[in-house]
């Protein structure tokens, strides 16, 4: 029941915050952080009452009758990995509701109504165990989105916002169509009708058929990681929306990309996504140094991020098809710390934004002095971002590229040529921003207490996970063991039979 | 004819008397309010009566009409239907001025025509139903003789109906020629006929069912009329009319298409090119009503491809796609019926503009019922999306599949510009607004809370459905 909790309270508090904008425009914003907050505690309750019997494959589920005439269920599970992406969503959601404190002044009300459900969506997504039902929350994540884009962003919001929307619809219904076939094929060896994941796993699928539906699953998450040639939305989208919109992209939508890959692509079509490998690996290792690349000739500083988060999922794509413990390890730290450090990013560019009213690095140079905790943040997390020992970025890329050495040595290498160029892109924008005389004579007020605190928050997070990353491996691990089945079948297994 | 006949025929009787009793009514007194409730208390005893009737079916009532499940389940959708847009017309016929009784005189004859269709199984009563149904619209669709949009709308379609009808009468002509029956059973053994005069005949009467539809290549009035007519009516013509056309052509061709290689490939032309032109060409439109008649052609080339899907469950996911795109168009269309005035439809584009942040609840609507027709989750257009994907998938129909899903993308751009203008920043001008009026706001409510219901929770209506329609073949 619990699990029902977590998404109903952020639905209702939507509702109220919605609601409570008449009255104060205060009073969502609390309304927001207490929801979240309470959701929190709600996610510690599921950590402490799991049952430690390792042979279970779910801390708490629900399982419910939805629509039976098409073997519909209202199934949701949580497990190590998804337990993981929930945290991230709940610590990004106070993150998000805090940068937006200032930022948002006008339909404050609506604003906070779209956040809660895209959270909402969210949490849905991580935690739907039956097809049909992830599918549901897959677009339904979708609107509110779309809606923070277009209401509250940038110049080219309607712009950015329809082609968010296209590219996600667009593979989306690919991914229904996958599904579909799926379960017909499901239904034909079994004759049961179900979307139920745990029922689908090990479905026997003939060779073209399973890449076909492989291939209808990875468009879907390829979109949202995303993997380059599919990338366009991107810096559009990040760049337009506003600073929580955009930290809740970078964070967590685009996890729910790498979420997919890892709960279904690999398990349920192992010997599609074996083959498919190779291309994937040079995908991912294309997205690593074009989104490096790229992001070094921007001179928008929100642009200059978003195309680092292509740089940075490329490592996930390349850690999960990596197919070995350590890198898919790796996988779920980068996911993770990128969440963190992007974020902060965003936050930060966010603030800058709303002290000199523009992104252009040309404009900025010299802030340091005037602004020297703003600053400070901001090399901490380029420094996280360009990989530095210590911080969970780099336990995380480490953790791939070892994984990927065993499989190519080749990729790995140009793959470290990505790290290479991170390290560029992030002094440059160092360089440009904050050191180096001030120009424009800016005067700007430093960090406020608030911004301090996610400060705080994100920075200790990253050094956690940079010093000590075991017990969130540890939490991820039985989910691991499940998909190291399948990565480690014996080489026969996953070859394509005949 | 023994008297359980007579009462399976209830549903229809009330109807028939209804339009009886308004024409009196209107010749003793014309006053708006006393037909308008008129109306629907008669629309509303026979909507009753469809329960009543339940369980005497099936009865076949002479060789031409059948009163079974599947009658009784369209039958139902359509007097509801009906009725909603009864009340609409009231609100939005209560801002004009002139005679405005008769209007409900010819919505309860077109009805009428509607039921006809639903519950006939030979050529003699579909043709009597298409007839009543098209005569009753021509005076709706031009209901405003003062209006030059309205005539030109009228007479298109009066022209382009009647042509059609031709065409049908033609192709049930040469059908009978081949097959010696009027019967829409006739149809079932296609093998031993003389396929040469079946398949033109079956052709000809394509197009007369196509026209209704709005299918391509059939679709060239659809958007004059919907901008011309008065909103409600062309709720009426977008709603109720097709779907009596669209249970009709399962009942007369359902089976066939799996039985010619020929006929499945003429509907997958027409399904395909619908799919496309609709959402092409709705891109570039200003306006919202052509918007909605552009989407409606796109729309009912996806239903084409579960009709065409063919199997047991083509049949539900039709009759579900149907109800789905009956509640989400009556809903936009009583939108705009409410945010009209006197001197115009609201139509253009720029009357929605920031409408979120003058009116919520009416925008909120509004917002469902375009992701609805999006097929976006949480509304019944997702369901009935997903319904017909089901059985295309079932079928093995990749080819249409594919096409409906990329078409489908296409027309969401058209969706969310609208959504977006919802949104948009308020212009300087507040036009005063305007109280809703509890009649048109209980028909939009109860509307939006099915829209939303049956979208998250479909499966009382899936039961339903099934149990229903279920039984057709």
């Amino acid at each position: 029941m619990i699990l029902i909790f977590l998404v109903a309270i952020l639905l209702i508090a939507g509702i109220l915050a919605g609601i409570a904008a008449r009255w104060s425009t205060l009073t969502p914003r609390w309304i927001s952080l207490g929801a979240i907050a309470l959701d929190l505690i709600l996610a510690a309750h599921i950590w402490t009452d799991r049952s430690l019997n390792v042979s279970a494959t779910w801390y708490d589920e629900v399982n419910w009758k939805w629509i039976p005439t098409f073997g519909i269920h209202f199934h949701l599970a949580v497990d190590g990995l998804s337990f993981l992406m929930l945290i991230l969503t709940f610590f990004l959601g106070i993150v998000a509701v805090l940068c937006s404190w200032t930022e948002i002044r006008e339909k404050v009300g609506f604003f906070h109504f779209n956040l809660m459900w895209v959270l909402a969506g969210i949490v849905s997504v991580f935690l739907a165990m039956d097809l049909f039902l992830f599918y549901f929350a897959w677009e339904l994540m979708l609107i509110p989105m779309y809606f923070l884009i277009v209401i509250w962003g940038h110049e080219r919001r309607v712009y950015a916002g329809t082609k968010f929307f296209l590219f996600t619809q667009c593979s989306g219904l690919l991914m229904l169509i996958a599904i579909l076939a799926l379960y017909f094929i499901h239904h034909q060896s079994t004759g049961v009708y179900t979307f139920e994941y745990p029922e689908l796993l090990g479905t026997t699928l003939s060779n073209r058929a399973e890449l076909a539906i492989m291939l209808g699953f990875f468009v879907a998450f390829a979109v949202k990681l995303p993997v380059v040639p599919l990338h366009t939305w991107l810096p559009d989208a990040h760049t337009e929306a506003p600073t929580a919109g955009s930290v809740i992209l970078a964070g967590l939508l685009l996890k729910t990309g790498g979420y997919g890959l890892l709960r279904f692509v690999i398990p349920l079509f192992p010997r599609a996504a074996h083959e498919f490998t190779p291309v994937a690996l040079v995908l991912a290792v294309i997205g690593i140094i074009y989104g490096a690349v790229t992001a070094f000739s921007q001179t928008d500083l929100k642009r200059l991020v978003a195309y680092t988060s292509v740089s940075h999922l490329g490592f996930v794509l390349l850690g999960i098809f990596s197919w070995n413990p350590l890198a898919l390890q790796g996988a779920v730290i980068t996911m993770i710390c990128h969440g963190l450090s992007t974020g902060a990013l965003f936050v930060l560019v966010g603030g800058l934004q709303e002290r000199i009213h523009t992104r252009d690095l040309n404009r900025m140079g010299g802030l340091w002095s005037v602004a020297p905790g703003l600053s400070a943040s901001a090399l901490f997390f380029s420094l996280a971002s360009l990989g530095l020992p210590g911080l969970g970025d780099f336990v995380g890329e480490f953790l791939v590229l070892l994984g990927s050495y065993k499989v190519s040595v080749a990729l790995t290498v140009v793959a470290t040529l990505g790290i290479l160029a991170s390290t560029f892109y992030a002094l440059r924008m160092m360089q440009r921003a904050f050191f180096g005389p001030n120009t424009n004579s800016w005067l700007l007020p430093d960090l406020t207490p608030r911004e301090g605190v996610i400060m705080s928050l994100l920075i200790v997070g990253l050094l956690w996970l940079g010093v000590y990353p075991q017990p969130v491996l540890n939490t991820f691990a039985p989910a691991m063991d499940n998909l190291q089945r399948v990565v480690q079948m014996p080489a026969a297994a996953l070859r394509r039979q005949p | 004819m023994n008297s359980s006949v007579t009462a399976s025929l209830l549903p229809l009787i009330l109807i028939a008397v209804t339009a009886i009793v308004v024409m009196v009514g209107i010749a003793a007194k014309r006053s708006h309010k006393l037909t308008a409730v008129l109306t629907l208390t008669g629309l509303a005893a026979s909507f009753v009566s469809v329960f009543e009737v339940a369980p005497l079916v099936p009865r076949q009532v002479t060789s031409l009409l059948i009163i079974d499940r599947y009658s009784l389940f369209y039958l139902g959708l359509i007097i509801a239907s009906a009725a909603a847009v009864a009340v609409l017309s009231y609100k939005y016929f209560a801002k004009h001025d002139g005679q405005r009784e008769e209007l409900y005189l010819l919505l309860v004859l077109a009805t009428l025509g509607c039921g006809v269709l639903v519950t006939s199984v030979h050529f003699a009563s579909f043709l009597l139903g298409l007839e009543v149904l098209s005569i009753s619209l021509y005076g709706m669709v031009a209901y405003f003789t003062d209006s030059g949009q309205a005539l030109e709308a009228g007479i298109k379609y009066l022209i382009l109906a009647s042509a059609s009808a031709a065409f049908l009468l033609f192709g049930m002509a040469l059908i009978y020629a081949a097959t010696g029956t009027m019967e829409f059973s006739g149809m079932r053994e296609l093998g031993g006929s003389s396929l040469a005069l079946v398949l033109p005949g079956i052709a000809l009467s394509v197009t007369g069912i196509g026209f209704k539809l709005g299918v391509v290549p059939f679709h060239l009035w659809i958007p004059d009329v919907y901008e011309g007519a008065p909103a409600p009516v062309a709720a009426f013509v977008a709603t109720t009319s097709k779907t009596a056309l669209v249970a009709l052509l399962q009942r007369y061709l359902g089976g066939a298409t799996h039985q010619s290689e020929r006929l499945f490939f003429l509907f997958s032309v027409i399904a395909i090119a619908s799919m496309f032109a609709g959402n092409l060409l709705a891109l570039r439109q200003n306006n919202v009503k052509r918007v909605l008649a552009y989407s409606s052609i796109a729309h009912f080339g996806y239903i084409l491809v579960a009709f065409l899907a063919g199997a047991t469950m083509a049949a539900s996911a039709v009759a579900f796609y149907l109800v789905a795109y009956t509640v989400t168009i009556l809903t936009a269309f009583g939108i705009v019926t409410v945010l009209s005035t006197s001197e115009a439809d609201a139509a253009v584009l720029e009357d929605y503009r920031g409408l979120f942040w003058r009116r919520p609840v009416l925008a909120s609507v509004f917002t469902a019922v375009l992701l609805s027709l999006a097929g976006i989750p949480a509304t019944m257009g997702f369901v009935g999306k997903f319904y017909i994907l089901y059985s295309g998938a079932n079928a093995s129909a990749w080819p249409l599949i594919i096409v409906l899903v990329l078409t489908s993308v296409i027309g969401l751009f058209y969706y969310l510009r609208i959504v977006v203008t919802l949104f948009s920043p308020v212009p300087e001008a507040q036009s005063a607004t305007e109280r809703l009026g509890w009649s048109s706001a209980f028909v939009i409510g109860a509307l939006a809370v099915l829209l939303i219901w049956f979208g998250v929770y479909p499966a009382p209506l899936l039961d339903l459905i099934r149990a229903t329609i279920g039984g057709l073949n």
